[in-house]
């Protein structure tokens, strides 16, 4: 099992540990629902170390990541950040991935622990055709620190003295904490406000205990996590997303950008996007308090034969009621407010199709 | 993490207190760590019969779903009601107010002494 550097801080905190894509990763400190609710109303800090860091360089770094990846990475600004996915020549998500533009001829790409090597061997081999560019597994030489929540700004703020009011969402900048030189990324996988720092590996602990240290601020794992990336109606590679399923039916269609040359699975992606897609992704509220978990089955009222299946779904702790999102019958175009059923357990319940996402932080 | 002498236990991480006929039901304070913060707790209708390793009601987690064994052959002759409100009471107090279910037993199995249900766990 792999360990990141920041094992020995969890321990201390008394984490119960879960094994996450071959990783022992905190899954709660004490109480999940706490956790959540702290990153919601406050600020809860979180271990993502395990998260691969992959630096793109050299004149043709830009183009490269036209042609690997699935949007235009050419035309995002210096110290912005782009959403976005590499997909194989079928078309399917090989991974989701946050990229940062660090200078014109440097980017930063953030992928999922599981799928570090996957990812890795796909942007080695699109290097290829492509003389100037490098490709740098930096992974092990990075923790990533996310702080989400309302107080995250001014938490940093204190500890870095630096004005992070104009700090754009899909920001990164380069700031001072306690001497540690360390990249601040206004991104997050919460639906909250928040920042992901980036620590050489060396210094996590300093920059963890000074985090958990803020009365602010709480250590949250990877349960509370979940929760909030699932009201916040975000993927999770691996249940809304893998290798069978198209970005058109994940919703993700629009990170797709046709309007630039030839990209890796352009051809079956160009196929795909007139056609229904077999399934599409949609939002679930549940009644009562019981949730439609991950695999179970999805109903037309009454209906013998499954339309679908749940991908992630929870009693959602701030919303109070079940919510899922599931992958259903693209044929059926189901509309806002369809009624539907969940197979729980041998339970039919009823779960009515909403808007994603689920929550919206006020502004 | 005493798990209190008074109680018997099974291996379905299930506290039983004898009282006459009577048996209460919970589960153990390692069950309700182990499956997190409880948030739904189903349980068995007042006037169901039960019957030994069958299940009788579901305890769930934000993160999973941990399903309740009726340690023995009886009627449900109590549930507690408390738990719709307040599911969490499970975790703060597992072998106290977050008890489960009282059965009228017809009969009862072996149950584990606090001392073998501690080994039972690597405690």
């Amino acid at each position: 099992m792999l360990r990141t550097p920041l094992n020995a801080e969890h321990e201390k905190l008394g984490a119960s540990f879960t094994d996450f894509g071959g990783w022992s990763m905190p899954v709660r400190y004490g109480s999940d629902l706490d956790e959540h609710h702290q990153v919601r109303q406050s600020a809860g800090v979180f271990d993502i170390s395990h998260m691969a860091e992959i630096r793109i360089k050299g004149p043709e770094a830009a183009s490269y990541l036209d042609y690997a990846l699935v949007s235009k990475l050419s035309e995002v600004e210096v110290s912005r950040a782009k959403y976005t996915l590499i997909c194989n020549e079928q078309g399917g998500a090989i991974d989701d991935l946050i990229v940062y533009r660090m200078a014109e001829d440097e980017f930063l790409i953030v992928a999922n622990a599981a799928n570090r090597h996957a990812v890795v061997v796909a942007l080695v081999e699109r290097q290829e055709a492509f003389s100037d560019v490098e490709v740098l597994d930096e992974s092990d030489d990075w923790a990533l620190i996310a702080l989400q929540g309302p107080k995250s700004q001014g938490v940093l703020e204190a500890l870095s003295a630096k004005d992070l009011s104009q700090a754009k969402y899909y920001s990164i900048l380069t700031a001072q904490i306690q001497g540690v030189e360390v990249l601040l990324a206004r991104t997050g996988y919460t639906g909250e406000d928040g920042f992901e720092i980036f620590v050489p590996e060396e210094h996590a602990g300093t920059i963890w205990r000074l985090l958990v240290d803020q009365p602010e601020v709480e250590p949250s794992g990877l349960a509370a996590r979940d929760t909030l990336r699932l009201e916040a109606g975000m993927p999770l590679y691996g249940h809304e997303l893998n290798l069978d399923v198209t970005p058109f039916e994940a919703n993700l269609g629009k990170v797709i950008r046709f309007d630039k040359g030839g990209f890796v699975g352009r051809e079956a992606l160009e196929a795909q996007s007139g056609l229904t897609p077999e399934f599409r992704l949609y939002g679930l509220r549940g009644e009562g308090k019981r949730a439609a978990r991950a695999d179970y089955e999805m109903f037309l009222p009454g209906g013998d034969e499954p339309i679908g299946q749940v991908t992630s779904g929870a009693l959602s702790p701030t919303l109070g009621y079940p919510i899922a999102m599931a992958f259903l019958d693209g044929k059926l175009e189901l509309e806002i407010g369809s009624q539907l059923e969940a197979d729980v357990r041998g339970t039919r319940i009823s779960f009515e199709v909403v808007k994603l996402p689920f929550y919206k932080r006020g502004r | 993490m005493a798990n209190p002498d008074h109680l018997q236990y099974t291996k379905e991480h299930e506290w039983v207190l004898i009282d006459g006929d009577t048996a209460t039901i919970g589960i153990t304070r390692y069950a309700a760590d182990a499956l997190g913060e409880i948030v739904y707790v189903d349980l068995p209708k007042v006037g169901s019969s039960t019957s030994h390793m069958k299940i009788c009601g579901e305890i769930e987690s934000t993160k999973s779903v941990g399903e309740l064994y009726a340690p023995m052959d009886g009627e449900v002759i109590e549930a507690n009601t408390s738990l719709d409100a307040a599911p969490d009471t499970v975790n703060a107090d597992p072998f106290g107010e977050g008890w489960l279910i009282k059965i009228r037993y017809t009969s009862l199995p072996e149950l584990l002494s606090a001392a073998e249900y501690d080994a039972f766990t690597g405690e």
